[in-house]
C-alpha cells in the first residue's frame, strides 16, 4: 500500500535504529503529544527496538482523555432530558463521568448514539426536529475544522435544533502549559503529525524560542517515529533546540489555511479546562457571537458535583509525568472492561495502549 | 447507582462476551458438553459423536456486499459445526420478524438462506416464526441450530494445541467486518469488497483427509484473530507467536483500518478459519487448504509455543515484538 508499505521497510528501519545508537550518549525523556503516536509505537514494537536509555512518555494528545469529568457529567444531564438526543465520538461513550457514563445512560434508555463524522448531525438535526441534538464535541485542531464546517452548514441551513457542548482543545497552549510545570522533564517533543498539517510549523516555535526544546513534526508509520527519534537524540547530542518537520509529505509550514479559516470563522480561542492539566488560557475554542445560539452549555440542566477517582493517576499520566504501570489501580481495579479513568477508555489513552501492547506491564 | 445492565460491548466478542457466558450460563447450565465452550457441543454414542450448535444472528444493515442475514445464519452455523471437526447434516431456522417487514425482503433472505443450505450440503428441517410488534425488534433476527456427526478420530478442540504446533490461516482478514461496516449510516465508503460470508464444511473435510490428527480449528468471528488464538493459547496453556508479514490482509481493508484506526487483528470474519496442527503435517495442510477455492490465500502464519503461555505475541513487519490481547470493548474508529 503506497505512503503505507514504504514506511515499513524492515532494512531501512534497522538501518536508522543502528544511527540511533551511534548518535546516542546520554538518558533522554521524549514525550510524544499525541496518543496515535503512542500507539504506534507499540503496535509495531519500536519500545524495545531503541536504546535503553531513551524514555518516551505519553502526552496530554488524546481527545478522550483530556475531557474533564464535569464536561461528561454536564453531557450526561443533558441526556437525561427526555427533549435531547446526545451525540459523540464512539470513544466518549465509555469514559467514566462521576458517578455514570454514556454508555450506562443509553443501556438505561436514554437518547445517546454514535457519528462518525460531524456533518452526520445535520442529518440527525432534520430526522429528529423534535429534539434538540447535542454534539459532545472534543478533539484538537485535527477535529475542529470538520466541526466548524458543521456549525457553518447548520447556520447556512438555518438548522435551529442542533447545540455543541464544546469541549474541543488547542494543542499549543498545552503543551506551553505543560514546560511551565517544574514536574514535567522532557528532553525533547515528537509533535503530532496531524495536528501540524492543520497549523503549519509556526505555532510550535516557542517550543525553541521560550523553552529550548528541540521538536520534530512527526508522521505516523514506524519510519517516521524512528526517523523523529533519531532527529531529536542528534539535536539533544549537539545541544540544539529546533522545531523541525518530518513528515514533509503532509505538514505545510503555514498548515492548511482553509481549515484554519473555517475554524477561526466559528470559533474564538477561550479558556479551558483540561483533565489533569486544569484551567489552561486560549486553549479551547467558544463560539463567535453569531452562532452562539449553538452552544448547549446555555441549556438548563441540573449537573451533579463532579468527583475523580482518589487512586486515579490519568491527570499525572496525561502531563508526561508518570507511565500507566505506576498507577496502583493499573491492572488491578482498573482496565478496560472497568475503567477507572479516561486513559484506560481511548484506543488512543496511554493505559489502554499499556495494558494492550506491553508483555512486562504484569 | 442503578443496578448493572446489558452494555452493547457484552455483545462484541470480547472479554465482557467472555465474562458474561463464563458468569451468568456456564454456572447454570454446567455439564460435560457445555463445558469445554468449543464452537458446538460434542455428544458421544458408539457411532461416534453427534455434534450440536445454535446461534443467534443480528446485523445492521441486513443485506451487506456478499451476503445477507439469511446466507449468515447458515454459514455461521455450518461453520460452527466444521471447526470441531463434523459434517454438518440438518439445521433448523427460527425467525423473529418485526411486524411491517417487507414480505419482499423476506423472501430475498430466505432465498439467500435456502442458496448458502444447498452450498453447504445441509438441510433445513425445522423451524418457527415469530412476529413481533412494531418497536419490539429491529426488523428481523434469525436463530439457526444445527446438527453434524463426527467422524470416529477426529478430536478437534480449543484444548489440544501443543508447542511446536504450526498456525494457519485460510485467507485474508476481515473482508466481512469492513464489507458490512461501509455500508452503515454514516459511513458509507466505496470499498469494493465483499464479506468472506461462507460455509466452510467442504474446506475442512479437505484439510482433515490430508491430516486426520488436525490439533484445532476455529473461525474467527466477532472479536477476530487476536480473540480466537488468545482463547486456544489460554485453553491449551500455550503461548502463540504470529509474524506480521504472513497474515494475509487485503489492501481494501488494510487501507480502511489505517484511515480509521482499527487493527485487521480484531476484525469479524465469516468464511475464515484458523487452524492448529503438528508441524510436520503443516505443509500438507497448507497445500490442501491452497488447493481449495475457500483457501486460495491461506498461510502458516505462526506457531505455538511454550514459553509465554496463555499469551499471543506478534513479530512486527519492522523486527520488533509485542503483545496481542483479546478484545476488550469495542472497535471503535478513533477521533484524530
Amino acid at each position: 500500500m503506497k505512503f503505507v508499505d514504504e514506511f515499513r521497510n524492515k532494512e531501512i528501519a534497522q538501518g536508522v535504529i543502528r544511527r540511533i545508537f551511534e548518535v546516542s550518549t546520554r538518558p533522554v525523556h521524549l514525550m510524544e503529544v499525541c496518543g496515535t503516536h503512542t500507539v504506534s509505537f507499540f503496535r509495531h514494537g519500536i519500545r524495545e527496538m531503541l536504546p535503553k536509555h531513551i524514555r518516551l512518555l505519553s502526552g496530554p494528545g488524546c481527545p478522550v482523555c483530556v475531557t474533564p469529568n464535569q464536561d461528561i457529567d454536564l453531557a450526561i444531564a443533558l441526556s437525561r432530558r427526555d427533549d435531547v438526543l446526545l451525540a459523540t465520538f464512539g470513544d466518549m461513550m465509555r469514559v467514566p463521568g462521576s458517578t455514570s457514563s454514556l454508555q450506562k445512560e443509553k443501556a438505561e434508555g436514554r437518547s445517546i448514539g454514535i457519528v462518525y463524522s460531524p456533518l452526520e448531525l445535520l442529518r440527525l438535526a432534520k430526522e429528529h426536529p423534535e429534539k434538540k441534538i447535542v454534539f459532545l464535541a472534543v478533539g484538537f485542531e485535527t477535529t475542529s475544522p470538520a466541526i466548524a464546517m458543521t456549525v457553518l452548514q447548520a447556520h447556512h441551513e438555518e438548522i435551529r435544533n442542533l447545540y455543541f457542548l464544546n469541549s474541543q482543545k488547542r494543542v499549543p497552549p498545552a503543551l506551553r502549559a505543560l514546560l511551565q510545570s517544574e514536574k514535567v522533564q522532557i528532553h525533547g517533543v515528537i509533535l503530532p503529525g496531524h495536528v501540524c498539517t492543520v497549523l503549519g510549523r509556526e505555532p510550535f516555535e516557542f517550543l525553541s524560542k521560550e523553552f529550548k526544546r528541540p521538536a520534530v513534526i512527526t508522521g505516523f508509520e514506524p519510519l517516521d517515529l524512528l526517523q523523529a527519534v533519531w532527529m531529536l537524540v542528534k539535536q539533544i547530542e549537539q545541544g540544539q533546540a529546533l522545531v523541525e518537520i518530518q513528515y514533509t509529505r503532509a505538514v505545510r509550514e503555514q498548515g492548511n489555511p482553509t481549515a484554519l479559516s473555517k475554524m477561526d470563522q466559528v470559533f474564538l480561542p477561550g479558556e479551558a479546562l483540561w483533565r489533569g492539566l486544569g484551567w489552561i488560557p486560549a486553549s479551547g475554542s467558544r463560539f463567535r457571537g453569531p452562532f452562539s445560539g449553538m452552544d448547549a452549555r446555555r441549556i438548563e440542566v441540573a449537573v451533579e458535583p463532579s468527583k475523580e477517582h482518589p487512586g486515579c493517576l490519568c491527570g499525572e499520566i496525561l502531563q508526561a509525568v508518570r507511565t500507566p504501570p505506576e498507577c496502583p489501580l493499573f491492572r488491578t481495579v482498573c482496565h478496560p472492561e472497568h475503567p477507572v479513568g479516561p486513559c484506560m477508555v481511548s484506543i488512543e489513552g496511554a493505559c489502554f495502549t499499556y495494558y494492550k501492547f506491553h508483555a512486562n506491564a504484569d | 447507582m442503578s443496578e448493572a445492565k446489558i452494555l452493547l460491548a457484552h455483545g462484541s466478542g470480547g472479554k465482557l462476551s467472555h465474562d458474561l457466558v463464563r458468569e451468568i450460563f456456564v454456572p447454570r447450565f454446567s455439564n460435560p458438553f457445555l463445558e469445554p465452550l468449543d464452537d458446538s457441543a460434542r455428544i458421544a454414542n458408539q457411532d461416534g459423536s453427534l455434534a450440536f450448535t445454535t446461534d443467534a444472528y443480528v446485523i445492521h444493515p441486513l443485506f451487506f456486499p456478499g451476503g445477507d442475514i439469511g446466507r449468515l445464519a447458515i454459514c455461521g452455523t455450518v461453520n460452527d459445526l466444521s471447526m470441531i471437526g463434523a459434517v454438518p447434516s440438518y439445521l433448523s431456522l427460527s425467525l423473529i420478524i418485526e411486524e411491517g417487514f417487507s414480505l419482499n425482503r423476506l423472501e430475498r433472505i430466505i432465498s439467500s438462506a435456502r442458496d448458502a443450505a444447498e452450498e453447504a450440503s445441509v438441510q433445513i428441517v425445522t423451524g418457527d416464526t415469530k412476529v413481533v410488534e412494531h418497536g419490539a425488534a429491529d426488523q428481523l433476527f434469525i436463530t439457526t441450530s444445527g446438527i453434524g456427526w463426527i467422524p470416529k478420530g477426529v478430536h478437534l478442540s480449543g484444548l489440544h494445541a501443543k508447542p511446536g504446533d504450526a498456525v494457519l490461516l485460510s485467507g485474508f482478514l476481515g473482508d466481512h467486518e469492513i464489507a458490512v461496516l461501509s455500508q452503515r449510516e454514516g459511513f458509507e465508503f466505496e470499498a469494493d469488497l465483499k464479506s468472506d460470508c461462507a460455509p466452510l464444511n467442504s474446506l475442512v473435510a479437505r484439510m482433515l483427509r490430508v491430516c486426520p490428527d488436525l490439533r484445532c480449528l476455529r473461525d474467527p468471528t466477532r472479536g477476530g484473530l487476536a480473540t480466537t488464538l488468545n482463547e486456544i493459547a489460554s485453553g491449551s496453556g500455550v503461548g502463540v507467536v504470529l509474524e506480521e508479514e504472513r497474515i494475509p490482509v487485503r489492501e481494501s481493508v488494510r487501507g480502511t483500518c489505517e484511515l480509521l484506526g482499527l487493527d485487521p487483528l480484531y476484525l469479524a470474519n465469516e468464511g475464515k478459519l484458523v487452524a492448529i496442527c503438528p508441524p510436520h503435517e503443516a505443509d500438507k495442510v497448507l497445500q490442501a487448504m491452497r488447493a481449495h477455492p475457500l483457501g486460495q490465500h491461506a498461510e502458516i502464519i505462526g506457531r505455538v509455543t511454550e514459553e509465554n503461555p496463555k499469551r499471543v505475541t506478534l513479530h512486527t513487519l519492522i523486527g520488533g515484538h509485542r503483545v496481542v490481547d483479546m478484545l476488550t470493548g469495542a472497535q471503535y474508529p478513533r477521533i484524530c
